[in-house]
């Protein structure tokens, strides 16, 4: 499955390679201005290619056309996304930037945390390589996004994966899903980084472009971070890691960057194999080199290589770096020059040396048994030249290659069926008509919801991930956020929380962005942490497709404005384009990650009733309007149409604080935000957390919002969650909600005993109640039911 | 008190965390291997259990004079080939071996504990009986465990009362224990038996057995982790609340207190 470096012949042998095939030379480029380049079977358009020749004064060299080819694919250069991106570092405040050390741009963006501490997270896409090798495709996007974090001289301490696969009882997700979990334990679990959340989404949208999403998060000291470029005439460039082979050569310009098509080959090829063992020493590897302050710069090698970390490092620093290419070490011999400054491979990183710091480097090395082989060095000259034997096969301007990229205004629209989809609201549809209404069909609604699929019991997923290891835990699925201790002495943390609803993005991108944010925003505060940064992982369709281009500008827009609006910066994130298969997009999916800080994770408030709050008053936080459109309960009818529910982000912010208030001053023993499923879900969520019933009454909250008893249980109205509270903290509680103006109701009461969940409300028959035995039954058996037989074989790795 | 390791290693600084009262001075030492995960936990637990965690050098034969010896957790060397199989050829394991093993000299033979890929190792190095092979469901499994404590004689399990249930997290891939009809038999019969998995099997290990340790009580191996349920707040859910399970302690202070009492 995976190659090791030591089964390879040793490095001299291996570089008997160059007389195998003929070396397009800068010399020869320059002489031989006629010949034919595969710039378009790269992924080049012909204007590119035509820019490449204006910038370099003569064809490029086949060397140089792979490293442009590559980094100018929308996956590295950004090129249909950067003029709308620029909104999340223009639509920012001062007061925003207070605590951002490093903003977009950088590998990962860097918060302040105080104490002397600090946290980088970002999160990143793996769709397109997931879909084709489910298991190596999830496995290597967790390894790439560690890998980000490490390049900015922090410890990663912690993953996520918001995971979205077509419909459940599709015979492909039953290949997808298996692979993909296994992928991310597989690799996840052998790096030692407990995995504290993230969402699990079926939809029939994602059928053949699942999204494999992965954040990761580290922490650092502030005197450790660390930036990658390349400064210092005369320091050395050294490459260490794994060694290069053929795997993911193409990934980003050909793979990422393009649709799904029948009529092409197996792209089988293009994903990468990861190693995580190499990984996992090499984290140490190089935490023990920022240790030892042994680099001046550092690079991890994701999408493109050699050729994007030579070119970014080269740019951002002095400007030149001379690089020998025979000295990389290789797993396949053959591999062309082009081919091994495009190649993927995993688990490498490149760094700038000094002089004075080369033998501590290789001691270290030598500990950790990493290889490692020195390139070149850092020059002035302002070009990146590349050679191999001693003939010059690129020369070029690194900025051209990193940073100069196109840029595309590209055109877009409205799509012409938007209002007409906007138009057809749950209510007025045929499935929004005969709705529950009795005792007994409301609690049959409840629960058929919570079995549905994407309200169901996700721990066969979960259970297949370490959430232990580090030791420093506090939350993680199934609690609203993850959150990791950072400091042993002080219990200072992190909260995390990753959402998107893609059904609310379809019917209105810019709301859709909004709604994503406001929901791990509600999730973090939920469990107690302030909100302080954003990271975003933007899944939508093909941007040459103005309809889908207008989704992107609208969803972007409108998280910009919604960071703005909350008061938190984007601080990274990522954008996948492409993910639609023979013309079918998915719904435009802009993953939001939200991070917030605890000033001690003691106080994080579990998701939960818990076992000893018998008679615990629940208190219902927001308004329930009647918004039933685009929600799980629609769903179940088959019906998607309308508009989304309002958003109102004022109303967020004072639900966060009373929510961070609440945890802080050891008010609430539970707390839970209300979103997909409405108060039916919560509640439910609520008691199957520990197995501890309830009893709610909904007739002063029918009375109170005017709303009827089904509404009250499926409508998704924002801004809203449940709390439980000993009655001794009603009175203080309750005076914190009234002084802020913030609607609290309450509901009902914490039942130990019965072991069941009773609602009773202005319905036939007064009231309903569901044993949490068969309700948990329901819950937890959709997915074993479907996935029960295991990973497939070729996933198996050998365990810890 | 012998110095510290020269190549102490990164991952090994235990220094860094806060400290605590040792008691007499127990010095436990927890082994790296490159591919090593919850060696920090394990230094963590024996801080809280009131002893020293030393850090050790899977290339360092030395055991610095430690007076017991973890192998904690993770994948050694990758374990591609089988779990623990290389690791048991590292120096560090020769003297582990020679220490602790049956031809160990002294009449107090060292004190090891092998969690996991420890455990793993353990076997490998045929310190302990039986081997590991994947879960029965093929599946890596994580989740809050609840196992009885049948051998309360060994080192490492004598604070324990008889039958005592605990909870404590275990999370693996390939930790269904398997061994041979006549050595089962010989473990059953001698209470070697250390720990057995309560409720279903979570893995398909034979007689349910989750622990052993060997003629000596001064080795054991365990696949669940009770380093990871030392801490209110970090381990696994129990009747008080979310990850307030402090369980897996009782392994710690079992060790430095009968250091403390005997073999210093």
């Amino acid at each position: 499955m995976t190659e090791h470096a030591t089964d390879q012949p040793t490095a001299p042998e291996d570089q008997v390679q160059q007389t195998q095939f003929n070396i397009d030379t800068v010399v020869n480029a320059a002489a031989t201005p006629d010949t034919e380049l595969p710039w378009a079977e790269l992924g080049l358009k012909e204007n590119e290619y035509h820019r490449i020749v204006q910038i370099l004064g003569r064809r490029p060299t086949a060397a140089e056309l792979a490293m442009y080819s590559v980094m100018w694919s929308e996956h590295c250069s950004y090129k249909s996304s950067k003029v709308h991106l620029r909104q999340f570092g223009e639509k920012v405040t001062d007061q925003m930037k207070k605590d951002l050390m490093v903003g977009i741009g950088e590998n990962a963006g860097v918060t302040n945390l105080g104490d002397g501490w600090a946290v980088t997270f970002k999160i990143e896409s793996h769709n397109h390589p997931s879909y084709v090798e489910p298991y190596q495709g999830a496995a290597t996007g967790i390894g790439g996004i560690v890998r980000d974090i490490i390049s900015m001289g922090a410890r990663p301490v912690a993953v996520m994966d918001p995971l979205r696969f077509g419909d459940i009882d599709h015979p492909d997700t039953k290949r997808v899903l298996p692979g993909v979990v296994s992928g991310i334990g597989g690799y996840g679990n052998s790096l030692g980084l407990p995995n504290i959340g993230g969402e699990v989404v079926f939809d029939a949208v994602y059928q053949q472009n699942p999204l494999v999403n992965a954040l990761a998060v580290g922490v650092l000291k502030h005197e450790d971070l660390r930036l990658a470029n390349a400064s210092g005439v005369g320091n050395k460039v050294v490459l260490f890691g794994a060694r290069t082979g053929g795997d993911g050569i193409g990934g980003a310009s050909v793979l990422a960057s393009e649709s799904f098509d029948d009529t092409k080959p197996s792209k089988r090829p293009a994903v990468q194999v990861g190693d995580p063992f190499a990984e996992k020493v090499l984290i140490e590897c190089c935490l023990e080199l920022f240790h030892n302050e042994l680099v001046e710069g550092i690079q991890d090698l994701g999408a493109a290589g050699i050729s994007c970390a030579t070119s970014e490092l080269a740019s951002n620093g002095e400007g030149g770096m001379h690089v020998e290419l025979t000295n990389v070490l290789l797993r396949d011999p053959t591999l062309t020059p082009g081919e091994i400054l495009m190649s993927e491979s995993q688990e490498r990183m490149m760094a700038v040396v000094t002089p004075e710091n080369v033998e501590a480097f290789e001691a270290v090395m030598g500990k950790w048994g990493v290889e490692y082989s020195w390139l070149g060095e850092v020059t002035d000259t302002g070009r990146l030249i590349i050679e191999w034997d001693g003939a010059t096969i690129v020369d070029v301007d690194p900025r051209t290659v990193a940073h100069d990229g196109p840029v595309y205004e590209r055109p877009y629209h409205r799509p012409a069926w938007q209002d007409q989809l906007q138009a057809d609201t749950f209510r007025t549809s045929e499935a929004g008509q005969s709705l529950p209404a009795s005792a007994e069909e409301l609690g049959e609604a409840l629960m058929e919801l919570m079995s549905s699929a994407n309200m169901a019991d996700v721990s066969w997923i979960t259970d297949q991930y370490d959430r232990f290891v580090g030791g420093n835990t506090a939350l993680s699925q199934p609690d609203d956020a993850g959150v990791i201790r950072v400091d042993e002495e002080t219990g200072l943390g992190v909260g995390l929380a990753t959402d998107c609803n893609g059904r609310y993005a379809y019917l209105d991108p810019y709301a859709g962005a909004q709604l994503a944010l406001a929901e791990a925003y509600r999730n973090v505060a939920t469990a107690g942490a302030v909100p302080m940064a954003v990271s975003d992982c933007l899944n939508f369709g093909s941007p040459e497709d103005p309809e889908i281009m207008w989704q992107f500008a609208e969803a972007v827009r409108g998280l910009a404005e919604g960071c703005q609006a909350l008061g938190i910066p984007v601080t990274g994130g990522n954008v996948s384009l492409y993910n639609q298969t023979a013309g079918r997009a998915i719904h435009p999916t802009p993953v939001v990650g939200v991070l917030g800080r605890f000033d001690d994770v003691a106080r994080r408030t579990p998701s939960g009733f818990q076992r000893w709050a018998d008679g615990q008053a629940i208190y219902l936080l927001g308004t329930t309007h009647d918004e039933l459109d685009g929600s799980e309960f629609a769903r179940l009818r088959g019906h998607l149409g309308g508009t989304p529910p309002r958003v109102d982000l004022v109303a967020e912010k004072t639900l966060g604080e009373i929510l961070i208030n609440a945890s802080r001053d050891g008010m609430i023993d539970a707390a839970h935000d209300l979103s997909e499923g409405g108060l039916a879900a919560g509640l439910a969520e609520m008691s199957l957390r520990f197995g501890v019933g309830s009893r709610t009454a909904l007739d002063a909250l029918c009375e109170r919002d005017g709303v009827d008893p089904f509404t009250a249980l499926f409508s998704e109205s924002q801004a809203r969650a449940l709390v439980a509270l000993p009655r001794s903290e009603e009175l203080r509680f309750t005076d914190m909600t009234t002084a802020r103006g913030f609607p609290a109701l309450r509901l009902g009461v914490v039942d130990a005993v019965s072991g069941g969940i009773e609602v009773s409300g202005p319905f036939h028959g007064g009231s309903f109640g569901i044993g949490l035995d068969e309700l948990k039954e329901a819950w937890s058996s959709t997915i074993p039911a479907r996935f029960g037989s295991g990973p497939h074989l070729e996933a198996i790795i050998d365990g810890d | 008190m012998t110095t510290t390791p020269t190549e102490t290693p990164l991952i090994g600084d235990f220094t860094a965390a806060p400290t605590a009262q040792p008691l007499d001075g127990a010095r436990i030492g927890v082994v790296t291997f490159p591919g090593t995960l919850d060696d920090r936990d394990a230094a963590r637990a024996v801080r809280l259990g009131g002893g020293t965690p030393v850090p050790l050098w899977h290339a360092d034969q030395s055991l610095h004079g430690v007076d017991a010896v973890i192998l904690p957790g993770g994948f050694s060397y990758g374990d591609y080939l089988r779990a623990g199989a290389i690791a048991r050829f590292a120096p560090v394991m020769e003297t582990v071996v020679k220490e602790a093993g049956a031809d160990a000299a002294s009449s107090s033979p060292l004190p090891v504990l092998g969690i996991c890929n420890g455990f793993q190792v353990l076997t490998e190095a045929h310190l302990l009986p039986g081997s590991m092979i994947k879960n029965d469901h093929l599946k890596f499994i994580c989740k809050d465990q609840v196992l009885r404590v049948e051998n309360t004689e060994t080192t490492w399990t004598a604070q324990f009362t008889a039958d005592e249930l605990i909870t404590v997290p275990m999370k693996n891939q390939e930790g269904q224990y398997v061994i041979s009809a006549e050595e089962l038999e010989a473990i059953e019969a001698e209470g070697r038996v250390v720990f057995r998995y309560v409720g279903e099997n979570p893995n398909g290990s034979r007689n349910h057995i989750a622990g052993v340790t060997n003629e000596r009580g001064n080795v054991v191996g365990l696949m669940p982790h009770p380093e990871h349920a030392v801490e209110a707040g970090y381990g696994p859910d129990d009747a008080t609340g979310v990850r307030e399970g402090t369980d897996g302690l009782t392994i710690f202070t079992s060790v430095v207190s009968s250091l403390a009492g005997g073999n210093q």
